[in-house]
């Protein structure tokens, strides 16, 4: 089956006062149709400026520098801005953080989700109020009629981001980026979100690229996980190969540093600190943190697989090398 | 328990202090640049003007009465001979004088009513904000020609009529950003330290008001120059023979019918530049400091 | 003698009515409390938004004023007490808030940060001072040598170390912490929660700990308390409750957090809706309306039952 996206070496740079940010360094990653695929890192790890590259949103003082993006084998990196307007919103739709600030004050929730059918999917108001009222309703909003008429103040975090969701799902996109729609709502209600996003992206058959810092989060949506450091990918694992097998040594401290519920275990920071991505280390950007650290590490990362669809881009760890 | 104590100075690098980037940002723009160095050159020279001045600015000289710019007067007399070129400098000592005295009066008392104002609320500030709308209900130059011609044109009282009518800027500016800035977490931490309230205000939270306020200063200096030279102007600023711009231009406009030129036209280019200088520069700080004032 | 006892703490805050001779709806924050920290111990006050944790914290420190109740630091009530007095109290009950960069003033220095308590509440002077400073600095794993740094010139786990510095400098017999670690990366955290468990064990610190991050409580606290609405519902050793979960919140709040497994697939007690208003509150269980276990009795009023020495719980059907 072949890839609806596929992101291969991807390099972004900005330009700013204090110098160059290299902030994306040849980063790469699939996504299969219908897919849920977690994008892990902490904040500062290039993840969101990847989403924002694939949908071309990035503006200067970014720059792409190389890399290919294609969706079902076309390259979005050479359309124009009028195609890729095309794209947007109704082949790959984003959800961001801050639901609330997403969302246009002055208008009610209905009428902009109305504004976004008759745009995209041609639909006449009339008929366009109607299918408003049916995606609030299955975005889990009660009294839908009544909702759709209230503006974004009037309606709670974990609301405001269902209407954001029914808003990427109005035009049946086939990838729906979500970067971390849960973080700042309540445990509860992230629960909730969650559900949706799995169960929606399960009824239309949309992939999902779901980008976070919270490890919880991609073991339980997830069908596979592809790891970020310092603007480098590092890891693709499915995910339960992820969390037992973890092979990247950034992988394996991050696994170590969180807090459990179930069951206290010991918890260790990860040694070391993020590099300054104004000048990055060659090679290996995890090097001067990893204990298996080689002289090799600070040349080139190949990469090489350790099991069935998992990958690693480190030299130290070999195929043979670890025992599950 | 190695990785804890470890000294994390190299978590992150050693920015540059605020004023290095302040600095950077301002030199980028040209105009604020060429504002910044007028406003130097006529500070200095204001300031070292009876060492470099040849002239003594109110020596007449009955030979050389109303002679046009020369090799010797490079801006020509006055009637009575009376270099002009010195007496433009040595003006400009009294113009930024009361300028910058006004401002800073008028910065002190505005910063310390609108800083408990916007503190305290209530009915402090009620009080306070209702004498403020009545320095601010009369048009100002008319309040300054009021009370400079209440005290008497004394320099003192010039600077005293130009700091009231200031006040109320300066007051207002300083109470919103108190408002903003005291339910920041910093405001509040600091009363969980266990500060008195006076500290809060004045050692904390004042301090960090200033950003707008420097931007408004600097546009103030201008406005006060302009309010003492009209003053001048119209005979209740400051007397002659000081030299002041403003009373140089209004001695220079009986001339110009009869073509000396010369007598109002320095004068009032003088004023024209400085006043313009401060400006560019207000709003260039304006530019540079506005997104750091967001992060305060 | 208990660190801190919380006596029937209550905050209303009256909303502004239209019609003026009508009582004013009020915004119940904190509804009842009681709790106690023990000298040494860490109380864990967990819940969502809107439960009150916070307030409840600010009335503590008397930033707000409790509409009703008491709070004893040390058997001293901090109710009863002036200004001044309670000022002059503050080296004893410190705090430590939730943005590193907002809770630092970004004209000090580190060392003017950290120094100020000392200056306040304490004797030292010039040299003395300045050691104990940098000190404070060591022991929070800042060093010295960051002591003429701006906020602006530190990274963001650094910045909250500054605040624990500053917290922690006159030795208070209570630290409150307020989400210290919510505002942080992931990989910062952990370094944080061990920053705070080592202050814990070496300098026998004791702390009120607010956070809706159960993984972090679980770590560090020794008791829990699990707030809803402006009240306690559960409360308990921290092993225990997380362990024997009984009142519904809880055991849904639990069943919510998405554990870094994917085997882990805890079985989901569902809330129905969304929190209600803190304004009209529904008489009984304040869960009443979202419980999937509600029965008619829970519309009565709900006492709070030991049902394991040390482990209560507000509940009617446990």
């Amino acid at each position: 089956m072949s890839d609806l996206l596929a992101v291969s070496d991807l390099t972004v740079h900005f330009d700013t006062d204090e110098g160059v940010v290299q902030a994306v360094d040849g980063a790469t990653l699939r996504i299969a149709p219908g897919e849920v695929v977690g994008l892990v890192g902490e904040s500062g790890s290039g993840k969101s400026v990847t989403a924002l590259a694939i949908l071309r949103l990035l503006r200067p003082p970014a720059r792409v520098l190389g890399g290919r993006i294609e969706l079902d084998g076309r390259d979005l990196l050479g359309c124009s801005e009028q195609e890729m307007r095309a794209v947007r919103g109704s082949q790959i739709s984003m959800v961001f953080q801050s639901p609330r600030t997403s969302l246009n004050p002055v208008l009610s929730v209905g009428r902009q989700i109305e504004r976004l059918l008759v745009r995209h999917a041609a639909a006449r108001p009339g008929q366009a109020r109607e299918r408003v009222v049916e995606m609030l309703r299955e975005v889990g909003i009660a009294e839908p009629e009544r909702r759709a008429r209230q503006y974004a103040h009037q309606l709670s975090g974990g609301m405001c981001q269902r209407v954001m969701i029914a808003m990427a799902l109005a035009t049946s996109p086939r990838l729906l980026i979500a970067d971390e729609p849960t973080t700042g709502l309540d445990v509860s209600i992230a629960a909730q979100i969650l559900d949706l996003l799995r169960d929606l992206g399960r009824r239309t058959g949309a992939a999902i690229l779901m980008i976070t810092h919270d490890l919880g989060v991609v073991a339980r949506l997830c069908d596979r996980v592809v790891v970020m450091h310092a603007g480098q990918t590092v890891e693709w694992a499915p995910v339960r190969e992820l969390f037992h097998a973890p092979a990247h040594p950034y992988t394996r401290a991050l696994l170590r540093s969180i807090p459990r519920v179930a069951g206290a275990r010991e918890m260790e920071p990860i040694p070391g600190w993020v590099p300054s991505l104004l000048a990055p280390p060659p090679g290996c950007r995890f090097a001067r943190r990893c204990a298996l650290v080689r002289s090799e590490c600070g040349v080139s990362v190949p990469v090489h697989a350790v099991g069935e669809d998992h990958r690693v881009a480190c030299v130290a760890v070999e195929a043979s090398q670890w025992t599950r | 328990m190695s990785t804890l104590v470890s000294v994390s100075a190299d978590e992150a690098p050693a920015r540059r202090s605020a004023a290095a980037l302040l600095w950077r940002r301002l030199s980028r723009n040209v105009m604020s640049l060429a504002a910044l160095g007028l406003l130097v050159v006529v500070a200095l020279t204001a300031a070292a003007a009876p060492v470099i001045m040849p002239y003594d600015p109110d020596a007449p000289d009955a030979e050389r009465t109303l002679e046009p710019p020369s090799r010797r007067h490079w801006l020509g007399t006055d009637l009575y001979g009376r270099d002009q070129l010195t007496r433009i400098v040595y003006a400009g000592r009294v113009d930024l004088l009361v300028a910058l005295e006004a401002t800073a009066v008028a910065l002190s008392l505005g910063a310390a009513l609108g800083a408990v104002s916007g503190y305290r609320g209530g009915w402090i500030d009620q009080v306070l904000m209702r004498i403020i709308d009545t320095i601010q209900a009369f048009p100002s130059f008319i309040l300054a020609m009021g009370i400079a011609a209440a005290l008497g044109n004394r320099l003192t009282n010039i600077v005293i009529a130009i700091a009231i009518t200031h006040v109320p800027i300066y007051a207002r500016l300083i109470r919103g950003e108190m408002l903003r800035i005291r339910e920041m977490e910093y405001a509040e931490a600091a009363r969980t330290v266990g500060n008195p309230r006076r500290r809060i205000i004045f050692y904390h939270l004042l301090p960090n008001c200033f950003p707008p306020v420097v931007v408004q200063a600097t546009l103030a200096m201008g406005f006060a120059i302009l309010t003492v030279a009209a003053l001048s102007y119209i005979g209740l600023g400051i007397r002659p023979p000081t030299s002041e711009w403003g009373a140089m231009t209004a001695e220079g406009a009986g001339y110009i019918v009869s073509g000396e030129w010369w007598i109002f036209l320095f004068p009032g280019l003088a004023i024209m530049a400085t006043v313009l200088s401060f400006n560019l520069l207000g709003d260039a700080l304006r530019d540079v400091l506005d997104p750091r004032m967001k992060g305060v | 003698m208990d660190a801190l006892i919380v006596d029937d703490l209550q905050k209303h805050f009256p909303l502004r009515s239209l019609v003026p001779w009508r009582q004013p709806r009020r915004v119940h924050a904190v509804d009842g409390v009681s709790l106690r920290v023990g000298t040494g111990e860490t109380l864990g006050l967990v819940g969502e938004s809107g439960c009150g944790k916070s307030t409840l914290a600010r009335c503590v420190l008397r930033l707000i004023e409790p509409t009703h109740g008491r709070i004893f630091l040390e058997d001293e009530d901090l109710t009863a007490l002036t200004e001044e007095a309670l000022r002059r109290r503050r080296r004893d009950l410190q705090m430590v808030f939730q943005d590193p960069t907002a809770s630092l003033n970004p004209r000090l220095s580190v060392a003017a940060t950290v120094e100020e308590p000392l200056g306040l509440h304490t004797e030292l002077t010039g040299r003395a001072r300045r050691a104990r400073v940098d000190e404070v600095l060591e022991e929070v794993g800042l060093g010295a040598s960051l002591r003429d740094r701006y906020p602006h010139q530190l990274s963001g786990g650094q910045r909250q170390r500054v605040n624990i510095a500053r917290a922690i400098a006159t030795r208070p017999r209570l630290v409150v912490l307020d989400e210290p670690t919510s505002a942080l990366d992931v990989s910062l955290r952990a370094r944080v929660i061990l920053l705070l468990a080592e202050l814990k064990r070496r300098l026998g610190m004791t702390y009120l700990f607010i956070s809706h991050d159960l993984s972090t409580v679980r770590y560090l606290c020794d008791r829990v308390a699990v707030m809803y609405l402006g009240v306690v519902v559960e409360q308990g050793p921290a092993a225990e409750l997380f362990e024997h979960p009984a009142h519904p919140y809880t055991r849904a709040l639990l069943s919510c957090i998405p554990e870094p497994d994917p085997d882990v697939v805890p079985e989901r007690l569902v809330l129905s809706g969304e929190v209600p208003s803190p304004i009209d509150i529904p008489g009984g269980c304040r869960l009443r309306g979202r419980c999937p276990l509600a029965q008619p009795v829970c519309a009565e009023p709900v006492p709070a039952r030991e049902i394991v020495p040390g482990h209560t719980v507000a509940c009617h059907l446990v």
